[in-house]
């Protein structure tokens, strides 16, 4: 178990982080500090997959010097899921961000506790 | 290879396509671009519905030729067809129920938009149904719930900006857990398409490797979508977001995209996972029992509710409980039931909400249920169709939700450990569902006796009349299809069960 976690620790550090993500996605009051916590979170996951795609003393696979065995490169498709989660997450954080910038116009402040509370006096 | 077998793939793009090119035409343009779109859609996936059903048998799809390890994959079967079909049907019925009602809230510049998203919307939805390969799954969950969050805060109020931050943190969290789970599952297996992965689950499963990991995937993929469908803990978000959004997204949202995310859970269950392991997992159990609380609570949430939109919202919370329960029972008789649940509740909720809108109309927008008194003798169509849906709600038989009650009676019985809270919970859940809806219904039957409102009412009329011709015909048109799965279910339970043995 001890042994596992010392050679999969770049693992172990990924989940750590998306666990850190998470929760302060889940719990933080202010949507700024939210939407660092969805970036911390699904960077843990590309930092996952980089290490599970990673082999050791081989290199990127792109071909320069004319080799073609696989064995000499890493596994290529971890790089390509994390490209397309890059996408994704990119997309999702503007959207996240530009609707905070609407809040924030319309009630002057990032706590989302407080407009809650503002819009049920108003009683929309 | 048949031409009918490109039809899921013809009409993924075909959605996908027109949103793009609905970004440069007018409104009303964009509007028949949507509806010429979904109608395709639907007669394509009927078409290839009736061919699966004469071939009896599913099929892969290879995705620009590239054999099945590496490349990517569309797959069809008859469960697949039908809910197209099925998901077709109910959108355009709720865009042509809630049409009005958006031109009225969204500012004219904004309908082009609002029509791009639909287009996306049922691209995505379409592609959960079809795909073949994990991690297009994923990403087509993501452009669900960034298209989703848009169909909230299109009418722009702080309540749905509010909604549709809510929304987008809840679906963040659980795309989240879904994606880790994807690339555990695909560190475990070295594989992203689901019948590959499927058989690298089935011998760890048998040679009893990486039991741990396997266990933490499967939890982690059934909480995220769990936490995206909105099952009972995680269901905050849903009565701000239903309840507050322009109708016709109300009516997508509610009977569409979380059984979008259902439908991927159970594909998951079916295709990647494989029954058997899943049920040795204890997350059915999990799922079953929050199923059953959801049932409880979110009746109780919604008998406790003043306003009519949100107490529909909170009747969703309800009835998702009903298929994680279905799903929860590990018998394919539950499987079955949560599928009908699925396609009855679809109905029965997009006809709730756009019946709801008719009454509110003539109520003088208002949605508290004092202001509704007697909304139904001021719009007879809305108030027959609601009481049709509330009537199909709370399972009285003719209508579509009696028939899914009594197939998760059925498969309760079934399974002998789980029947007993199943049973318990199905009568107590009906009884609330009783409670609340026909303290509406008579409600908005209660005759008004005060004379000095009717100057008011009057000029209600007129407006609510103006609508008449597609809203009464999509009422119209809803009521049929709950109807037609009440009294004619077989057919339908019999391609369901079809359709699940040929799911795995």
């Amino acid at each position: 178990m001890g042994g596992n976690l010392l050679t999969n620790y770049g693992e172990a550090v990924a989940m750590v982080l998306f666990v850190i993500g998470f929760m302060n996605l889940l719990l933080q009051k202010n949507l700024i500090k939210k939407i660092i916590g969805l970036n911390i979170m699904d960077s843990a996951v590309y930092l996952f997959l980089a290490e599970k795609g990673y082999i050791n003393g081989r290199v990127v696979p792109i071909i320069v010097d004319g080799i073609q065995e696989a064995e000499t490169y890493i596994n290529p498709i971890p790089s390509g899921l994390v490209l397309t989660g890059i996408v994704v997450s990119v997309s999702v954080s503007a959207l996240m961000l530009s609707l905070t910038i609407r809040l924030y116009k319309r009630y002057h402040t990032l706590d989302l506790d407080e407009i809650s509370m503002r819009l049920r006096k108003e009683g929309l | 290879m048949d031409f009918v077998q490109n039809f899921p793939f013809f009409s993924i793009i075909l959605s996908m396509l027109s949103g793009i090119i609905s970004s440069v035409l007018p409104g009303k343009a964009a509007k028949w671009v949507n509806t010429a779109v979904i109608f395709i859609s639907g007669v394509l996936s009927w078409v290839l519905l009736l061919y699966l059903m004469r071939k009896g048998e599913s099929y892969t799809y290879m995705m620009g030729h590239f054999p099945a390890p590496w490349g990517n994959e569309i797959r069809a079967g008859v469960l697949e067809a039908g809910t197209a079909l099925f998901f077709c049907i109910i959108m355009l019925l709720s865009l042509f129920g809630g049409r009005k009602k958006l031109e009225e809230e969204v500012d004219s510049e904004k309908h082009n938009l609002y029509y791009i998203l639909m287009d996306l919307m049922l691209s995505s939805l379409l592609a959960l149904v079809y795909t073949n390969d994990l991690f297009t799954a994923y990403v087509f969950v993501e452009i669900n719930t960034i298209a989703a969050c848009g169909l909230i805060m299109i009418r722009q109020n702080g309540r749905t900006i509010e909604a549709a931050v809510r929304y987008m943190i809840m679906s963040l969290l659980g795309s989240g857990l879904l994606l880790m789970g994807i690339c555990m599952l695909y560190d475990l297996t070295g594989h992203l398409l689901m019948s590959n992965i499927h058989e690298q689950v089935k011998a760890l499963a048998s040679s009893g490797q990486y039991r741990t990991p396997l266990l933490v995937t499967i939890a982690l993929m059934s909480v995220g979508l769990a936490i995206k469908s909105a099952l009972f803990p995680f269901h905050a978000w849903l009565p701000d977001a239903y309840g507050y959004s322009t109708v016709s997204s109300a009516a997508v949202l509610s009977s569409l995209v979380s059984k979008g995310y259902i439908f991927l859970l159970m594909k998951i269950v079916y295709r990647v996972i494989g029954v058997t392991v899943f049920d040795d997992s204890r997350i059915i159990d999990v799922l079953f029992v929050f199923g059953l609380m959801g049932m409880i609570f979110g009746s109780l949430s919604a008998i406790r509710e003043n306003d009519i939109r949100r107490m529909i919202a909170y009747s969703s919370v309800a009835q998702i409980g009903y298929i994680y329960m279905g799903i929860g029972m590990g018998t394919e008789a539950g499987m079955a039931a949560s599928v009908f649940h699925i396609l009855s509740h679809a109905a029965t909720k997009s006809l709730l909400f756009v019946a709801a809108i008719g009454l509110t109309d003539v109520s003088k927008g208002s949605r508290k249920f004092i202001d509704l008194t007697g909304a139904a003798y001021r719009n007879k169509w809305a108030g027959v169709a609601f009481t049709v849906g509330s009537l199909s709600m709370v399972g009285v038989p003719l209508f579509s939700g009696f028939i899914s009650k009594l197939l998760f009676a059925q498969a309760a019985v079934q399974n002998s450990g789980k029947m007993l809270p199943a049973l318990i919970v199905l009568g107590i859940s009906t009884i609330l569902n009783a409670i609340y809806f026909m303290k509406t219904v008579i409600r908005i039957y209660t005759p008004v006796d005060s004379i000095n409102n009717t100057a008011d009412t009057a000029g209600d009329m007129v407006y609510a009349y103006k609508n008449r011709r597609s809203y009464t015909t999509a009422l119209i048109c809803f009521t049929i299809l709950n109807v037609i799965l009440g009294v004619s279910s077989q057919p339908v339970v019999d391609l369901i069960g079809q359709g699940l043995a040929m799911f795995s």
